[in-house]
């Protein structure tokens, strides 16, 4: 609580700054407890409701940005409703297969039990079991079916129970969903979804606890996003839906509880863009997925010390958005990349070198990367949480990386 | 090797006489229906196989003759292409299994959907591909079916439902159960004909594919092209059971002499009734290929000679059907090597053709790597100028 009132007092201390800054993190050390959220909307009200908007097919990209001049703003006040992430990709999973007939969704225990973090409960009475199909435990083979499906036009929305069980698939989903396009000179297009939840979570043990975006990364052709709250969740599974590309959507397992209030209008998110999730000036924090939370914890703390550092989502692993980054090093000339993923051959590693290539003149300072340990994840909580990198780290990096 | 000569030549039948025991017309009118009875009967697992009379037309039996002579002088012709370095990389010749792929076409439509493995270049032309698209994209050209990215084990022909050649072994049978589940889920009743080798029968996909599509009733085919060899592994050297029409376990299977373009043209027939109506199938082709696995397998290493050339005289697919013209005299022979010579001829025609056309151009190296999704353009994170076409 005491958190929560020394950001509320932040808010009201800096009238200039309430434009732009959007907490959504818990001020704690536990992004899924629910008690740690909440909201302020972009013109700082903790909950707006001014009149009741009827949702409209309307496109609002980045809504969730900061800028007063861009649409997001307008979206943002609107009164919206409350809701979790898993939630959230339930809703945005839902009005797709509402809109169009060729959505489907296929995985293990989609159908009858509701999806094993019930992203798809109810879908099975309301479209039927053709288009919610409970596939046998075989991820090879159903992630093919759907691949296959998707080359005669249809578009599967693909569920890995966990992550990791797509380890099973991923000769399906390297050499057909993300070469077909390519090799088939054009031909046909793959406009699959595989999503799931992967990340470190609480004492899973290394098999379900796996941080697989490195895997997926040098894949050609796919196209890799991670949300990271409820409102972004709801986005980026429209669009993934809508791409025609192959899209992975990274879910995180902690933080499906998480709770936002989101725009009640349709809204699809750019695929390719990063969010600014606090603007800054000295020093740029690049992340993703759970480890935005970590970040804003950190942030806090070093906003109390004096530093004003400019935190960014970025949301699509694959591309990186290097406009937005790159904008964001030129203002503050030094990079911290915090992600959850394996240090050796990581996303931030791949973040790194593209930093380097294209911005080095811009830097200050070394760009350093706090990543998760190359071990297996460790069964013990103590062990598991030194796996990952802890919001202490990151303010020590802060505070090197700007002395 | 003779253990090897001894358990595999059971496989091949001795000779048999493929003649007609009947038919019900003799004259060459092109609307008389001929009625040939199959040289092999079918073999069904927990299935009634069909009739081993065939009803064919003389038209019908001079266009296999002519089709599957243009596949074989293709592959004959890919193979000096590839001997004088024209074709590169990985290749593998139908040579031989002519009749599979003729005969299933002959039994199905252009809006039915096949989708095979990595011998792909006479399943493409069957399914109207012209032998231009096939040599330029075999020589990397940018007129070839795939604008020369995909290579031979890659083409792909979208407008006549053929959904590819795929290069690892039996991954492309989930893709064809997952065609088949896009038929079913558009209500398109066509059925799809997923094709492997009888080394990918040993795959575990398969098995997992094959227990979705009887569990959803899938219209999908499973053939399996039995040309007795998985690379240089004899069958009967990686499987424990080699019949593999029987091991769909729960799912009916046929047996059916894939040297025989009529047998591959009943059984086909038969078999897409039976899907459409009861779900998954498996057709054993038994075949043969005259070539080695790829370019680089002499093809004589794990087999004999003699086997080889015991195939050719006795059960060549292309011989079959010639002399079964001209036993029921519906063309003459020097005829026959007049349509040999105009297959010839458009065969080096095209080869022609295709070393006209030219090269890929540089920017194409990064098309078709993504489709621009969404129709949305955004410019950065305060983008101001958006474009954007929703679906």
């Amino acid at each position: 609580m005491a958190a929560v009132l020394q950001a509320a007092a932040l808010l009201m201390g800096s009238q200039t700054d309430i434009k732009k800054f959007r907490l959504r993190s818990a001020l704690r050390s536990a992004p899924v407890r629910r008690e740690g959220f909440f909201i302020v909307r972009t013109d700082g009200r903790l909950s707006a409701t001014s009149g009741v908007m009827p949702r409209r097919a309307k496109l609002i990209p980045n809504a969730v940005a900061v800028k007063a001049d861009t649409t997001a703003s307008s979206a943002a006040s609107k009164p919206g409703h409350e809701l979790l992430l898993f939630e959230a990709l339930r809703e945005g999973l839902e009005e797709e297969m509402e809109r169009d007939p060729r959505v489907c969704v296929m995985g293990e225990d989609v159908g009858h039990y509701g999806g094993s973090y019930k992203v798809t409960k109810g879908f099975a009475t309301k479209f039927g079991d053709l288009r919610v199909l409970d596939t046998p435990i075989a991820e090879n083979s159903f992630t093919g079916m759907g691949i296959g499906a998707a080359m005669t036009g249809l578009r599967p929305v693909i569920e890995g129970m966990n992550m990791g069980f797509l380890l099973l698939a991923f000769n399906q989903i390297s050499n057909n969903c993300g070469m077909l396009h390519y090799t088939s000179g054009g031909q046909f297009t793959i406009p699959v979804v595989i999503r799931g939840p992967g990340g470190v979570g609480r004492q899973l043990g290394a098999e379900h606890s796996q941080r697989l975006e490195s895997y997926f990364q040098s894949i050609p052709g796919l196209q890799m996003v991670a949300c990271s709250t409820p409102y972004n969740a709801k986005g980026l599974m429209k669009a993934a839906i809508r791409s025609e590309n192959p899209v992975v959507l990274f879910e995180h397992v902690l933080l499906y509880n998480l709770k936002e209030r989101i725009p009640d209008e349709d809204y699809v998110l750019c695929l390719e863009e990063a969010e600014m999730v606090r603007p800054g000036e000295h020093v740029t924090i690049l992340t993703y997925s759970r480890m935005r939370y970590h970040v804003m914890q950190a942030a806090k703390t070093l906003i109390n010390k004096g530093y004003d550092p400019e935190v960014i989502d970025i949301r699509s692993l694959k591309p990186f958005d290097l406009y937005t980054i790159g904008n964001s090093i030129k203002k503050t000339h030094r990079v911290l990349i915090v992600e959850e993923c394996m240090r050796t051959g990581g996303i931030g590693a791949s973040l790194r070198s593209a930093i380097i290539d294209n911005f080095w003149d811009y830097l200050d300072a070394p760009i350093m990367c706090l990543s998760s340990q190359d071990v297996p994840t460790p069964y013990a909580g103590t062990l598991e949480e030194w796996t990952v990198v802890q919001p202490a780290q990151i303010v020590a990096a802060v505070e090197q990386l700007c002395k | 090797m003779a253990a090897l000569r001894r358990l595999s030549s059971p496989s091949i039948p001795p000779l048999r006489r493929i003649v007609s025991r009947s038919f019900s017309s003799a004259s060459d009118d092109d609307q008389s229906v001929l009625t040939i009875e199959t040289s092999v009967p079918f073999t069904g697992h927990k299935i009634d196989p069909p009739s081993r009379s065939v009803e064919t037309t003389p038209k019908e039996l001079l266009t296999f003759f002519r089709d599957m002579s243009l596949m074989r002088r293709m592959e004959i012709a890919a193979d000096s292409l590839y001997k004088a370095k024209l074709i590169r990389g990985f290749c593998h010749l139908y040579d031989g299994q002519e009749a599979v792929s003729i005969g299933m076409e002959a039994a199905i439509t252009k809006r039915d959907a096949i989708i095979t493995a990595y011998r792909d270049h006479c399943i493409f032309l069957g399914r109207g591909g012209t032998l231009l698209e096939a040599f330029a994209e075999l020589m990397g050209r940018r007129a070839g079916c795939s604008k020369g990215k995909g290579g031979s084990m890659h083409f792909y022909r979208k407008e006549t439902h053929f959904y590819g050649g795929h290069g690892i072994v039996g991954a492309q049978v989930p893709l064809g159960c997952g065609i088949a589940f896009g038929q079913k889920y558009c209500k398109d009743e066509t059925v799809t004909f997923t094709m492997y080798g009888d080394g990918a029968a040993n795959q575990g996909q398969l098995f997992e594919a094959l227990n979705m599509s009887a569990l959803w009733d899938l219209p999908v085919i499973l053939v399996c092209e039995n040309n007795h060899y998985g690379m240089g592994t004899a069958e009967w050297r990686a499987a424990k059971s080699p019949a593999y029409y029987k091991r769909g376990d729960y799912v009916p299977g046929l047996k059916v002499d894939g040297m025989d373009v009529l047998a591959v043209k009943q059984a086909c027939k038969f078999a897409k009734e039976h899907v459409l109506k009861n779900g998954p199938m498996i057709l054993e082709m038994d075949t043969y290929r005259y070539h080695g696995h790829s370019m680089s397998d002499p093809g004589s290493t794990y087999r004999t000679r003699d086997e080889i050339s015991g195939v050719r005289q006795e059960r060549d697919p292309i011989e079959r059907v010639r002399k079964l013209i001209l036993s029921h005299e519906l063309s003459t022979a020097s005829e026959l090597k007049d349509i040999e010579k105009e297959v010839r001829k458009e065969v080096d025609d095209a080869i022609a053709q295709a070393k006209e056309t030219p090269m890929p151009d540089p920017s194409e190296l990064f098309t078709n790597v993504y489709v621009k999704g969404l129709g949305v353009e955004a410019f950065g994170a305060d983008r101001k100028e958006l474009k954007s076409v929703l679906p």
